[in-house]
């Protein structure tokens, strides 16, 4: 069996299906849909079974904290009246200190649930030391591959901090230099080691998460005597949202705006070896964002249980200064230092409070933790390492990879909308690329993945001469 | 000379630039896809010599011995002075300006 980049790739599908024991084939229906609840459920876990399991290790139950000085200096550049209640759910209190304790409790379970000897996970970021934590508890052998450096062995000092973090939970770290072929030698150690693969991307991935949505919205209601009205969700590979929102609708009948939000990383090649170390998120950013909401499918998994635009009502991006500049304040005025990434949503929650009213409310469902490495401290000192401008201003003259704009007034911080709308016709244009010929399921399909109507999938459709079935 | 049985670092070109996807950024495609990785000395050995070690889980890898005992040397970096600025910026919105004095 040869082990070129072209014969690995192509033995792809044969090495996923016996890696995650599901067969996704039995899930396909017509020739662009796919039973996405059944895949779902098929995998045996209700939610309080979830909750259950991620209880007895060490996951979830986090609290849910009203920043009220992050609040109070949004109202002093709102409207009167203006400037919502905004809570972090401090996840970087979970065991490995993210949310990502959720989604890999529940692959590492079911692994050791089928008897596997082992998970693998191909991730930079917090999953890796979420998988490596999950993976000791339950006594399995565990492999983290990296994207890590560029070709002249430079890392990314945030993925260096999770690579230690790895170690320390016992796992075996494979560091890789940039590019997409991380997934080559990922299938090469599927095949080799016959571990499980706790993808980000299966049903365990994202059920985990659904517990989530569920605990903020109790929270909430335990400590406000209300639901919120927005939940600001840092989206990168889509699963976060999905799970969060799904969590939700399980818990309440009430609608709760879900709102997406992205570090602005317009520009940078995300497999460019020379771009790799020019930017200071490696995730939660656009380059992720994306490319994943119009094609959720691109993931190492044939279905991805992530799909964030069948739930998003609103997907707004921030810039790398602004969200620095958050988790600066929460550390001096709240009094919590946590990682940037984390705080992604909440620079955004920073900007969106000012469109609510006082009494109304914003949850920023994650927090993550921080260390050397991963700590804006040292991203920002990194960045200036690399030739990274870094001054006060105007976030939106900041350019990702030659500057770093933070804010000089707070009403300077502004998320920015993206048109969903292109989102949803682009997702929609990709999914006829895949097949030409539609039938009447697809159309269903096509409206329920988009969150819009059959109309509206009909009239896009027939921008590209389409055939449907009757 | 490095004994057997000590923990060390290695490193390898997995794909070279002819081997590697098509769908590449310039940059990217004109390098090695390379990888480290760590593990125990299966053999006494010199740094840069091509060497076999065992892994945490039990597998074999080769490649160029980097060294032994490979450290975490990442820090918070040189001191950013303008998290002072944004300090006093937040600070002052909320508390007066005042409240340096």
């Amino acid at each position: 069996m040869s082990n070129s980049y072209e014969s690995v790739m192509s033995r792809k599908n044969q090495i996923m299906k016996s890696s995650v024991g599901i067969n996704y084939d039995k899930y396909e229906e017509s020739y662009l849909s796919f039973d996405y609840e059944r895949m779902m459920s098929d995998c045996g876990f209700n939610l309080d079974e979830v909750r259950n399991i991620q209880n007895e290790f060490g996951v979830g139950s986090t609290p849910l904290k009203e920043c009220k000085n992050i609040s109070a200096l949004a109202r002093t550049v709102s409207k009167p009246g203006y400037g919502a209640r905004i809570f972090i759910k401090d996840e970087a209190l979970n065991d490995s200190g993210s949310f990502k304790a959720r989604r890999a409790s529940m692959s590492c379970y079911q692994a050791k649930k089928l008897g596997f000897k082992g998970v693998i996970a191909a991730t930079s970021g917090n999953y890796g030391a979420a998988v490596a934590s999950q993976a000791a508890k339950h006594g399995l052998k565990c492999i983290i591959v990296q994207e890590c450096f560029d070709s002249k062995g430079i890392g990314q000092p945030e993925i260096i901090e999770k690579a230690r973090a790895c170690e320390a939970y016992g796992a075996e770290v494979v560091q890789l230099s940039v590019g997409p072929e991380l997934f080559y030698k990922f299938l090469l150690l599927l095949e080799e080691t016959k571990f499980f693969n706790a993808s980000l991307y299966t049903p365990y991935g994202v059920m985990g998460i659904e517990s989530l949505g569920a605990e903020l919205v109790e929270d909430c209601l335990k400590q406000t005597g209300k639901l919120p009205d927005i939940v600001v969700c840092t989206n990168a590979g889509g699963g976060n949202l999905t799970g969060t929102a799904r969590g939700i609708l399980k818990t309440t009948k009430e609608h709760i705006e879900i709102i997406g939000a992205s570090v602005n990383l317009k520009g940078l090649h995300m497999a460019n070896d020379i771009d790799f170390n020019k930017k200071s998120f490696t995730t939660g950013h656009t380059g992720f964002g994306l490319p994943f909401m119009i094609n959720p499918d691109r993931s190492d998994v044939p279905r991805s249980a992530g799909r964030p635009l069948r739930y998003i009502d609103r997907y707004v991006t921030v810039n790398q200064g602004e969200v620095f500049f958050i988790t600066e304040s929460l550390a001096v005025l709240e009094g919590i230092e946590r990682g940037p990434a984390g705080n992604i949503s909440l620079a955004a929650a920073f900007s969106l409070a000012q469109e609510l009213k006082e009494h109304q409310i914003i949850i920023v469902q994650e927090t993550e933790y921080t260390s050397a490495g991963k700590h804006h401290q040292a991203q920002l000192a990194f960045a200036r390492e690399n030739g990274i401008d870094i001054n006060f201003g105007n976030p939106k003259d900041e350019i990702p990879g030659k500057s770093i704009v933070f804010p000089k007034t707070v009403d300077l911080i502004q998320a920015v909308d993206l048109d969903l709308n292109i989102i949803r016709k682009k997702f929609i244009q990709n999914q006829i690329l895949k097949s030409n010929t539609l039938s009447q399921k697809d159309i269903e399909f096509l409206a329920i993945e988009t969150n819009t109507s059959k109309e509206y999938v009909l009239e896009e459709v027939q921008k590209y001469h389409a055939i449907v079935e009757e | 000379m490095i004994k057997k049985n000590s923990w060390v670092q290695i490193t390898k070109e997995i794909l070279q630039p002819k081997e590697r996807s098509n769908h590449l950024p310039e940059p990217t495609k004109q390098v090695p896809l390379v990888m480290w990785i760590k593990g125990f000395l299966l053999e006494d050995s010199k740094i840069g010599s091509f060497v076999e070690i065992k892994t945490l889980t039990g597998r074999m890898e080769f490649g160029v011995l980097v060294c032994k005992n490979p450290s975490y040397m990442h820090t918070y970096g040189e001191f950013v002075p303008e998290l002072l600025e944004i300090d006093r910026i937040v600070k002052t919105a909320l508390f007066g300006g005042d409240f340096f004095e």
